[in-house]
């Protein structure tokens, strides 16, 4: 399979400053501080995860990110044609709004059938194409948007719980799948969610938030660091890279196994493998 | 000819109603899909206090109905921001308190004597050459409207933070779809008055869900059907000598229920394209 040939645009990322730079940002609502002093750096072709507990600004960080929100102090800088792809975490579309997935998917630009065909194919769903929104399990319905964030040919993909709502094979795929994605396209990867295994193990930096970020680094150090492991007591520490070590095949979205070759996701197996690209070479 | 006609008081309330079911429907179509029934009930039910004011301050009532729509709609926005109340108790306390307001405001107002119930029920017959260029410039302005905002709106309706990082201006859109509300109630009050306007919007958008397959396709049979539903209960207005407005949207009614005792797989669907 040709990777990343027709679904994504190789953006050769030579520029190294950051995506995203969110230097000293705080967030009141009402009378409560909601993040407090809170710096976080996106830098290209790297995997950057929020972790931490509900009701920790997890969110909310990432609406002030994403200029969804104003921050009451402190400023967010994009680079300069910064285009970002998110994927929100749950989408839920009334029954009497008849939409199919190929409408969905163009709801904002317009693109011919065989771009979005080939854009659901990358995700592993292209049979959803004329299929009514509704009628789609929940991790379809992640593929279809992750799909949609693609469409935008991101530097930046910003995810919100991801695996939200998919079982624990298909969260696996979805990990699996962002992480090819940002091999092939060398965009950045911002994600938040609570599931620190399956997450931490394709991080590049990780941070963990609780209103103020209490410790930062690489999946490793931060599992070490008491500050993490006084918010995530139950965690388990030896769990975290279940998805580091290779797979011999993969299970796809109804459970069937398959070769690696059949879906490509052979070339990359957590973000260890391509680390070459990171220093932005692209893919073809 | 058409001049001819133009006097003849039904042709010009099936011009009327013809002309706000075309508007209605395709914008029913989004407070069914936004859930906004209530909202818009609500907003048509203030109309009544643009009518008083219209007449009090001398401007022109559909002027009047507009701005005071907008207005409320506003209001209400600002009221929901501030989450001290549940929304649809803050719908039901303006809905109420707007319109007998409206009511109490047309009272107080000396040396007229309006006839309340053609505010609340319409009086399409009633429709004068005049009013009819007023639904007329409304109905067109609104419909050109909602041909603009059609893609933006639609982005918002299916997840409003999606389409703000994809670029659509959320606030402008919004309020464009209050000013498009308030429009197509100040034109439709003639025909089914305030208090049954919505229904004139959400029925037939219900009817048209099962029929299509795109919103575009609902939009368009929301528009088909509000049409088929205005000129059945003209008709069957004058057939049972029955008031109009209420009787367009029985109609309307009939056709929601013979829509639905159809088993679904014996209703043909349009193709998605």
């Amino acid at each position: 399979m040709s990777q990343g040939s027709h679904a994504s645009s190789s953006v050769p990322e030579s520029d190294p400053s950051p995506l995203l730079d969110a230097r000293e940002v705080s967030l009141e609502r009402g009378d409560k501080r909601i993040l407090d002093h809170v710096s976080v750096q996106i830098l290209p072709a790297e995997v950057a995860v929020v972790i931490g507990p509900n009701g920790a600004g997890k969110t909310s960080l990432l609406r002030v990110l994403l200029g969804l929100w104003q921050p009451t102090q402190g400023q967010v800088k994009r680079r300069r044609g910064l285009r970002i792809g998110y994927m929100p975490q749950r989408l839920q579309i009334e029954p009497v709004l008849p939409l199919s997935v190929r409408r969905f998917l163009t709801l904002r630009q317009r693109a011919p059938r065989a771009r979005l065909l080939a854009h659901l194919e990358r995700v592993g769903v292209p049979h959803l194409l004329d299929k009514p929104v509704q009628s789609l399990s929940g991790g379809e319905m992640q593929r279809v948007l992750l799909a949609r964030a693609l469409l935008n040919r991101p530097n930046l993909l910003v995810l919100d719980e991801p695996a939200q709502g998919v079982d624990i094979v298909g969260q696996g795929e979805v990990f699996r799948l962002i992480d090819d994605i940002r091999c092939e396209t060398g965009c950045g990867v911002l994600m938040v969610s609570h599931d620190l295994h399956l997450v931490m193990a394709g991080a590049d930096a990780v941070i963990c938030l609780n209103q103020h970020v209490c410790c930062r680094g690489r999946p490793e150090e931060v599992s070490r660091h008491p500050e993490y492991q006084r918010l995530f007591p139950t965690a388990d520490v030896r769990g975290i890279g279940v998805y580091k070590h290779d797979h011999n095949h993969v299970h796809d979205l109804h459970g069937e196994v398959r070769g690696l070759d059949d879906n490509g996701s052979g070339e990359s197996q957590g973000s260890g493998h391509c680390d070459h690209h990171r220093r932005g070479l692209p893919k073809r | 000819m058409i001049e001819a006609w133009l006097d003849d008081f039904l042709f010009r309330a099936v011009l009327a109603g013809l002309m706000v079911a075309v508007v209605a429907g395709p914008l029913g179509a989004f407070v069914v899909w936004r859930r906004m029934a209530y909202f818009g009930d609500t907003i048509s039910h203030s109309a009544l206090l643009g009518v008083a004011l219209g007449f009090l301050l001398g401007l022109n009532l559909n002027l009047m109905v507009t701005i005071v729509c907008v207005a409320i709609a506003m209001l209400l926005v600002i009221l929901q921001r501030r989450q001290e109340l549940a929304s649809d108790t803050l719908l039901g306390i303006l809905a109420h308190s707007a319109l007998s307001l409206g009511i109490v405001a047309v009272a107080f107002i000396e040396g007229l004597r309006v006839d309340l119930m053609a505010y609340l029920f319409g009086d399409i017959l009633a429709v004068g050459t005049s009013d009819l260029v007023a639904i007329a410039i409304g109905g067109a302005v609104a419909l050109l409207l909602l041909v603009l905002l059609w893609r933006p709106l639609l982005a918002l309706t299916v997840h409003e933070e999606l389409a703000q990082v994809e670029g659509v201006p959320v606030v402008l859109v919004r309020l464009g779809l209050m000013l498009l509300i308030a429009l197509v109630i100040a034109a439709a009050m003639q025909v089914v008055g305030v208090l049954l306007i919505t229904a004139l919007m959400i029925i037939p958008a219900a009817s048209a869900r099962r029929f299509a397959s795109t919103p575009e396709q609902m939009a368009i049979l929301a528009a088909v059907v509000g049409m088929l539903a205005v000129g059945a209960g003209l008709w069957g207005s004058l057939l049972f000598d029955t008031p109009t407005g209420p009787t367009i949207v029985v109609a309307a009614m009939l056709g929601f229920i013979l829509v639905h005792l159809f088993p679904g797989r014996l209703i043909p669907r349009f193709g998605d394209r």
